[in-house]
């Protein structure tokens, strides 16, 4: 490294825990989630698979696969930046989601189900 | 000085810090937005799960295969994914220093997100137009709740974008705009992962139904 590249840098010390990321990791990530998210919708409208449930937990898989793809390539996620701290926040509110998700879901199915016999309201005036 | 007499006066040990470490100013912006983002998460992570339990009662009313218009949703998301690059390629000019590119690429990522806004606000309009408002059933008061949120905060996002822009237009890529510049590119790509969710869970899944 030259040494005005190198001044440069130190310049931008306190920016390096973000990374810019490079061109090729932009396109990389840009490829990518370009596939995620055109198999899905291709998926959903041809109908190739049969069953739609196993459609639906496909869908749900690339879903999961292309948000790891955005916060590595676009948001630049890794164990290091801010001594780790920004993963911790990540992974707390990870713990948060998913327990007010599935909590929510458990939780109202079960309500639904155990309520009086369901109401149709076609039949409503 | 407050340190030397610390020493002289006291004998007793000292459990904490007498000096503030240097700060360089706007070190912990990045990390503070980060904290933030994650807030902002959590909103989201609150009307997915509103939606997902509402989202199967339609009273009657429009059910998502009557409404959604999956081309339409497929060309909103690749807006969304074209405006994601470009900023990306707006953070890389920056990096090199160079204020016209920044520009350039800012600009179109704006008109991206512009265009995305664009085509959901057509989109609720047709849907208000034919009958399926928020008020006719839980499953669409859900619905525009989480999309609209979305959308409110892609409209935010393009406010603060032409801000920046004007920003660096008048002063050039300067520490300060370059750490609004991240800050915005942090916000830009965590609207786009919350994107795949709603694309995802609302849209393809709903279509499944």
């Amino acid at each position: 490294m030259s040494t005005k590249a190198k001044a440069h840098h130190d310049s931008h010390n306190h920016y390096e825990a973000h990374s810019h990321g490079s061109l090729k990791s932009y396109l990389i990530g840009f490829g990518l989630s370009v596939i995620l998210t055109a198999v899905p919708f291709w998926l959903v409208m041809s109908g190739a698979l049969d069953s739609k449930q196993t459609t639906g937990l496909v869908i749900m898989a690339f879903a999961v696969v292309q948000i790891v793809v955005h916060m590595i390539f676009f948001l630049h996620m890794n164990v290091r930046s801010e001594n780790g701290w920004t993963m911790m926040a990540l992974i707390f509110t990870l713990v948060l989601v998913i327990i007010t998700l599935t909590g929510s879901l458990w939780v109202m199915y079960h309500l639904d189900t155990n309520m009086m016999p369901s109401m149709d309201m076609r039949q409503m005036p | 000085m407050s340190r030397a007499a610390a020493h002289v006066t006291t004998e007793d040990p000292v459990f904490y810090l007498t000096d503030e470490h240097d700060h360089a100013e706007g070190g912990s912006t990045m990390f503070g937005f980060w904290i933030y983002l994650m807030s902002d998460c959590l909103i989201f992570a609150v009307l997915f799960a509103t939606y997902g339990v509402l989202g199967g009662n339609y009273a009657a009313g429009p059910a998502p295969k009557d409404l959604f218009d999956l081309p339409l949703v497929a060309v909103n998301t690749s807006m969304l994914l074209f405006s994601s690059i470009t900023y990306g390629f707006a953070m890389l000019a920056m990096a090199k220093g160079r204020v016209g590119s920044t520009q350039a690429w800012l600009a179109l990522t704006g008109l991206f997100g512009a265009a995305f806004l664009c085509i959901e606000l057509y989109e609720f309009a047709h849907m208000i137009h034919e009958g399926a408002t928020p008020q006719r059933s839980a499953f669409l008061s859900s619905f525009f709740t989480l999309v609209g949120t979305h959308g409110l905060h892609v409209t935010i996002g393009l406010i603060w974008l032409v801000t920046l822009m004007v920003q660096v237009a008048r002063y050039g890529l300067i520490q300060a705009n370059m750490r609004r510049l991240m800050c915005l590119s942090m916000f830009w790509h965590f609207l786009d992962v919350i994107w795949i969710g709603v694309f995802t869970f609302v849209y393809l899944m709903g279509m499944l139904r």
